[in-house]
């Protein structure tokens, strides 16, 4: 069934998309590097703990850690060389993390999971698949995707959203991903549908896509199960509590999770990289990125090994132009800027962004105008200003009486204040507050 | 293998790494922008020594505001367009062939005690303007309600505002000439369409809200209605409060200041509702004919107070 009243949540802003820069552009497969980098912390939760030393051998798919206690995840290589150390490295959060850092030999000998049959795999198979191939959410905030798919007992879930929203300007992966291994996106939700014994589910995706929608309107005549749902396109409707929002009317307490009004949400890299590691027994080895922005000579969608260096994604991309002015992994409006093109790209990682002087342009801050615009696009309903105004102050504790730490970083306030005030940065130094003093 | 690109050239801050096209000095330069529809239909009702007016106001605000600024050793913003809009805003609420001297020091008055003793943009409580205003209603009032009679005006004999005639003589203006302008009135208020120009435009780019505008027409029709409904011989219709008097600048240009106005949606809401209520009261019940700067002012006082009661639950808190 496909329902296509622009359904949204409230708030929200509309960036100007720059996606025109890599969506006509299928996805490349970088050559793998002669280095690789891959960090232990990959995930939310624990580091891993790794399993190889110096100098042992590994292949593309062989184990490297293992997961650290329940919020965990393992770690698989990318591909076939020798451990050349395991020692600290900057990584895209701007932390020194330990890492492996394999060197390439020439055998590219491959040590792949065995493939399942989608038609008799279990529910248990799938679950147990998902957690030995590393497999964490893809849409951003990495986190282990098992312990999503196996929700407590006592929660009733009844609905799974695939989130195909990809509201971050630039970014085009899940876009590309849906117009090219279409099936393979649908059947990853299948087998989400069927780990967690789901009857029901839907797609969310915004209607700036329309190639996309069209493409899964077709093969889902086949799939009466699932909906597609179009959203308004609108910014940040990508994050869970938005799209659960937008997709079925649910609105998820603050503290609480979607599993507590019933729901999964998963991203469309996610569903794939499911469908991989079951039907093709390849473990989270590989990550599906767009390299854009206008400081980049020739803007791509990629298929990366983890590890390699964002110099690498660089060079395969004609390198830089000269007015680059901020290089971002991630999206624009929730990215890391980077200080050093050795940091690798990691299981999540969605894209690498080069924006230029024009592009990220600011104005010289002002005093607040009591516009009200920040308190009218907060997705979460906070009243920015006021926060803002609060921590300016040092006044951390009415800050935290007014839900500071609720905020989700999304940085719509931010981008829409014409007084150019940094509001989600203060808001971040709230929440730290609030955190350190559990408030 | 330590691959730093150079500090000099390159940025790092936090996210969100893009902004949106508004800045404070462009928002303001906009509104001003949207404004020109008002001025000439003042032009083209009243003459072109209207200009001179505005001309007035406009450098004496910039004026003021330059010296407070350079003698309290602030940063000049005068090019922001704030001050100009403030300027502006006072001589269209200014009768045609005004003072220009009573113009300079309402000017001087509007910025200097309106907006640059509470610290400057942003901090100010009441609409500077409307202070500016206020001032001369109080300083000349007999050159503040002396009008002239219109070009094209329709109504031969008075150059009266259609409130006062309403009020004194019961004599009920037309609803053309109010909507199209040639009526007596201030310089940019009297044409309804030439305001829903500005103020709609306003509205579609995404600076203005829309609920204050609406509260207000909402509260006029409702407040307008009541009475209008008890003694229709009595009480004008709404639609005679909506297009006359400073009602329309008031609601698009005048209750939308952001400084002065709240920042929360429901605020909007009680916040417009407010000021039509006071407009209705002082129209049908008080001294004066004309009531939407008291009616502004009066619910600025009250904008930090609605703002604290207002501050809305956070997403999935159920009110």
């Amino acid at each position: 069934m496909i329902i296509s009243i622009k359904k949204t949540f409230k708030g929200g802003i509309h960036p100007q998309e720059y996606k025109i820069l890599t969506e006509h552009k299928s996805f490349e497969i970088i050559p793998s590097p002669n280095e690789i980098t891959i960090p232990l912390s990959q995930h939310s939760g624990k580091e891993s703990i790794p399993v190889v030393k110096k100098n042992d051998r590994v292949k593309i798919g062989t184990l490297i850690a293992k997961e650290n206690g329940f919020i965990s995840s393992p770690i698989h290589s990318s591909i076939a060389g020798t451990v050349s150390s395991i020692s600290k490295t900057f990584l895209q959060t701007g932390f020194q993390k330990t890492s492996i850092v394999i060197k390439k030999d020439t055998s590219n000998e491959t040590e792949f999971l065995q493939p399942l049959d989608y038609d008799t795999v279990s529910s248990q198979e799938i679950i147990q698949r998902v957690r030995e191939a590393g497999i964490v959410g893809l849409g951003g905030a990495a986190f282990p995707t098992y312990v999503k798919l196996s929700p407590p007992s006592d929660k009733k879930i009844d609905y799974i959203i695939l989130n195909a929203c990809e509201c971050e300007p630039y970014l085009t992966r899940d876009y590309r991903l849906i117009l090219e291994r279409t099936e393979e996106v649908i059947k990853g939700l299948l087998l989400i549908m069927k780990a967690t014994n789901v009857q029901k589910g839907v797609i969310g995706i915004e209607d700036n896509k329309p190639k996309a929608i069209k493409k899964l309107k077709e093969i889902l005549i086949d799939y009466p199960q699932i909906q597609l749902i179009v959203l308004k396109t609108k910014y940040p409707q990508g994050a869970e509590k938005m799209l659960i929002k937008a997709v079925l009317g649910r609105e998820v307490p603050p503290g609480k999770l979607p599993l507590d009004v019933g729901v999964i949400v998963q991203n469309v890299g996610t569903a794939i990289a499911i469908y991989d590691a079951v039907i093709k027994g390849v473990p989270s080895i590989y990550a599906y990125i767009t390299v854009s922005g206008k400081g980049i000579k020739e803007p791509k969608n990629l298929i990366v090994p983890i590890g390699t260096s964002l110099k690498n994604l660089i060079d395969f991309c004609g390198g830089l132009t000269e007015d680059a002015r901020r290089i971002v992994i991630g999206g624009p409006m929730m990215g890391f800027a980077q200080f050093d093109l050795s940091v690798p790209v990691t299981k999540a990682t969605s894209g690498i962004l080069i924006l230029t002087e024009e592009e990220v342009k600011e104005y010289p801050e002002t005093n607040c105008l009591r516009c009200g615009i920040c308190v009218s696009v907060c997705p979460l309903k906070l009243t920015p200003t006021k926060l803002a105004r609060l921590i300016q102050k040092k006044r951390f504790e009415e800050a935290a009486k007014l839900n500071v730490s609720l905020c989700m970083e999304c940085g719509t306030c931010a981008y829409s204040c014409p007084a150019y005030i940094p509001l989600v940065q203060w808001l971040r130094l709230g929440k730290q507050w609030a955190l350190a003093n559990k408030i | 293998m330590n691959e730093r690109v150079n500090l000099k050239e390159f940025e790092y801050r936090s996210s969100p790494h893009l902004h949106s096209k508004f800045s404070t000095t462009k928002v303001m330069w906009l509104v001003n922008l949207s404004l020109l529809p008002c001025l000439i239909s003042g032009v083209i009702f009243f003459g072109p020594y209207q200009l001179i007016i505005v001309l007035t106001a406009i450098v004496f605000s910039i004026l003021t505001e330059f010296l407070i600024q350079k003698f309290t050793n602030q940063k000049i913003t005068i090019t922001d367009g704030s001050a100009f809009l403030t300027g502006l805003l006072l001589a269209l609420t200014l009768p045609p062939n005004f003072s220009l001297t009573a113009t300079a020091l309402g000017s001087i008055f509007a910025i200097g005690i309106g907006k640059q003793v509470f610290g400057g943009l942003g901090y100010n409580i009441f609409n500077p303007a409307l202070a500016g205003r206020a001032f001369l209603q109080a300083a000349f009032p007999v050159e503040i309600t002396t009008w002239t009679k219109p070009a094209y005006s329709i109504d031969a004999i008075s150059s009266a505002t259609p409130l006062a005639a309403f009020k004194y003589d019961k004599v009920l203006t037309e609803l053309k000439p109010l909507i199209v302008g040639n009526i007596g009135g201030c310089i940019g208020e009297t044409s309804s369409i030439a305001i829903l120009i500005g103020g709609i435009f306003l509205i579609l780019i995404g600076i203005v809200n829309y609920r204050i505008p609406l509260a207000m027409i909402v509260g006029i029709f409702l407040f307008g209605g009541i009475f209008n409904f008890i003694d229709a011989s009595k009480y004008p219709p709404p639609i005679f409060h909506l297009f006359s008097g400073g009602f329309m600048l008031g609601a698009f240009f005048m209750a939308t200041d952001y400084v002065t106005s709240p920042v929360t949606s429901k605020g909007m809401w009680i916040y417009g509702l407010g000021i039509s209520l006071i407009i209705i009261i002082i129209r049908l019940f008080g001294g004066v004919p004309e009531g939407v700067m008291y009616s502004i002012l009066f619910m600025n006082a009250f904008v930090p107070l609605i703002n604290r009661y207002t501050i809305p639950k956070p997403f999935g808190l159920k009110e």
